[in-house]
């Protein structure tokens, strides 16, 4: 284990642990946009910099990359941190105005208005909608394009992408809520990624329940689990599993 | 296209992905810009996501998704060339080819690109028309230099 100080307090970490995962596990929050604990991190936002002090000399780095060393002294509300963090929080709030999330956080570091000249953008650049196409769902259907200002997420070519299964993860994993996903009778829709998928029917409710790439995908994936569950929408595979458990409970068991 | 071109340059370099900027390279020395069906082959070859090769292909300025001409005109924005009145210049060849800065002609025979600061300011201002540099360029002169290519 590895010692060092957080906010004067002592704490442990694991070797190749960051600062980050250190202070939040006795509970020192730091804030994150570009963080996921399930991704690699990537040191996008820049608004989880905290001052790291090392044989008496400072300096500011991100918390989220930043692995833990013996006898380190980080503090993560200083002035020079504040200072550093407002500036970030002045420049994401101009990129994105009109972001709850960003606002919320620019607030509280006493931003109103930035100084800046006033963009539209909703998204960040964060990459987590990257990362978790590429590390979890393991398909790469989007991706980081051009460059400088014109840097932006998108498919290749801008059209929709032939990978794309349209699971949504993006969505999910996005800290501005820049990607839709929504369900149209039987199409799931992602308008930023161009995305149109037909969805499948439930072979027992009729209800349409996921785009019939994604439940192709996951077949080849598993085989094993049998065709079936791939054509059962989940709350009727909850409902077909649980008559089955009580069906054997009460033959076997007489619990019910 | 001929796949098997495609083919030899991604065998060259053992198809591996990290050599995949001499590859784009070489596609693009080939074909003049990155043609699409080539990347898709790139991505059958080296087993790559495509948007691994998006990326890199939009990332640096040398690569083009879009056909360039037979020649390439890079005309200098430097500070040198815009004092001595490059803009007249790039108006000039604008309104000589028919296209605006960024664009190609339509029978592929030239594209324009603008450039930052060749470094021979001396010379200002400069254009260049692929390996063949210009300097002190008049607006009088331009159509007679556009006829050297063809
Ligand atoms: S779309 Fe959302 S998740 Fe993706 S980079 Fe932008 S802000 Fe991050
Ligand atoms: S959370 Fe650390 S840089 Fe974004
Ligand atoms: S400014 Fe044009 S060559 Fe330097």
């Amino acid at each position: 284990m590895i010692k060092l100080t957080i906010d004067n307090r002592e704490v442990e970490a694991r070797e190749g642990a960051t600062i980050l995962e250190a202070a939040r596990k006795v509970g020192i929050e730091i804030p994150t946009l570009c963080y996921h604990q399930a991704l690699t991190a990537y040191g996008a936002c820049r608004v989880c910099t905290v001052e790291i002090i090392r044989k008496e000399w400072s300096r500011l780095s991100t918390a989220c990359t930043y692995p833990v060393q013996k006898g380190i002294e980080v503090k993560t509300n200083s002035e020079k941190v504040k200072r550093a963090r407002k500036m970030i929080l002045e420049m994401l709030l101009a990129r994105c105005p009109n972001v709850k999330k960003i606002k919320d956080l620019a607030r509280d570091m006493g931003i109103e208005k930035p100084r800046f000249e006033l963009d539209n953008e909703e998204c960040i650049l964060c990459g987590l909608c990257v990362r978790v196409c590429e590390e979890i769902v393991g398909v790469s259907a989007i991706a980081f394009f051009n460059r400088g200002t014109e840097r932006e997420v998108n498919t290749p070519y801008e059209i929709n992408s032939d990978v794309c299964l349209g699971c949504g993860a993006c969505a999910v994993v996005c800290p501005t809520e820049a990607i839709k996903a929504e369900d149209i009778k039987e199409i799931r829709k992602i308008p930023l990624w161009h995305t149109e998928l037909k969805k499948r029917k439930c072979r027992l409710c009729g209800e349409f329940f996921a785009p019939e790439v994604e439940i192709d995908f996951l077949k080849k994936k598993d085989a094993r689990l049998g065709e079936e569950i791939f054509e059962t929408c989940p709350s009727c595979r909850k409902k077909e599993l649980g008559n089955k458990i009580l069906y054997t409970n009460s033959r076997r068991r007489k619990y019910v | 296209m001929d796949l098997e071109v495609i083919d030899k340059i991604a065998d060259r370099y053992k198809r591996k992905e990290s050599a995949l900027i001499g590859i784009l390279q070489d596609i693009q020395a080939q074909y003049n810009y990155l043609p699409k069906e080539a990347l898709l082959h790139i991505r059958e070859r080296l087993s790559i996501p495509l948007t691994h090769i998006l990326g890199v292909a939009t990332f640096y300025n040398i690569f083009t998704l879009k056909p360039r001409g037979r020649h390439l005109i890079n005309v200098c924005m430097g500070t040198a060339c815009h004092v001595k009145g490059v803009v007249r210049i790039l108006e000039k060849i604008e309104r000589e080819l028919g296209i605006k800065t960024g664009e190609t002609t339509a029978d592929l025979r030239f594209s324009l690109e603008p450039i930052r600061c060749l470094g021979c300011c001396s010379l200002a201002p400069v254009v260049k028309i692929d390996g063949d540099i210009y300097g002190k360029v008049k607006q009088e002169k331009v159509s007679r230099i556009l006829k050297k290519y063809e």
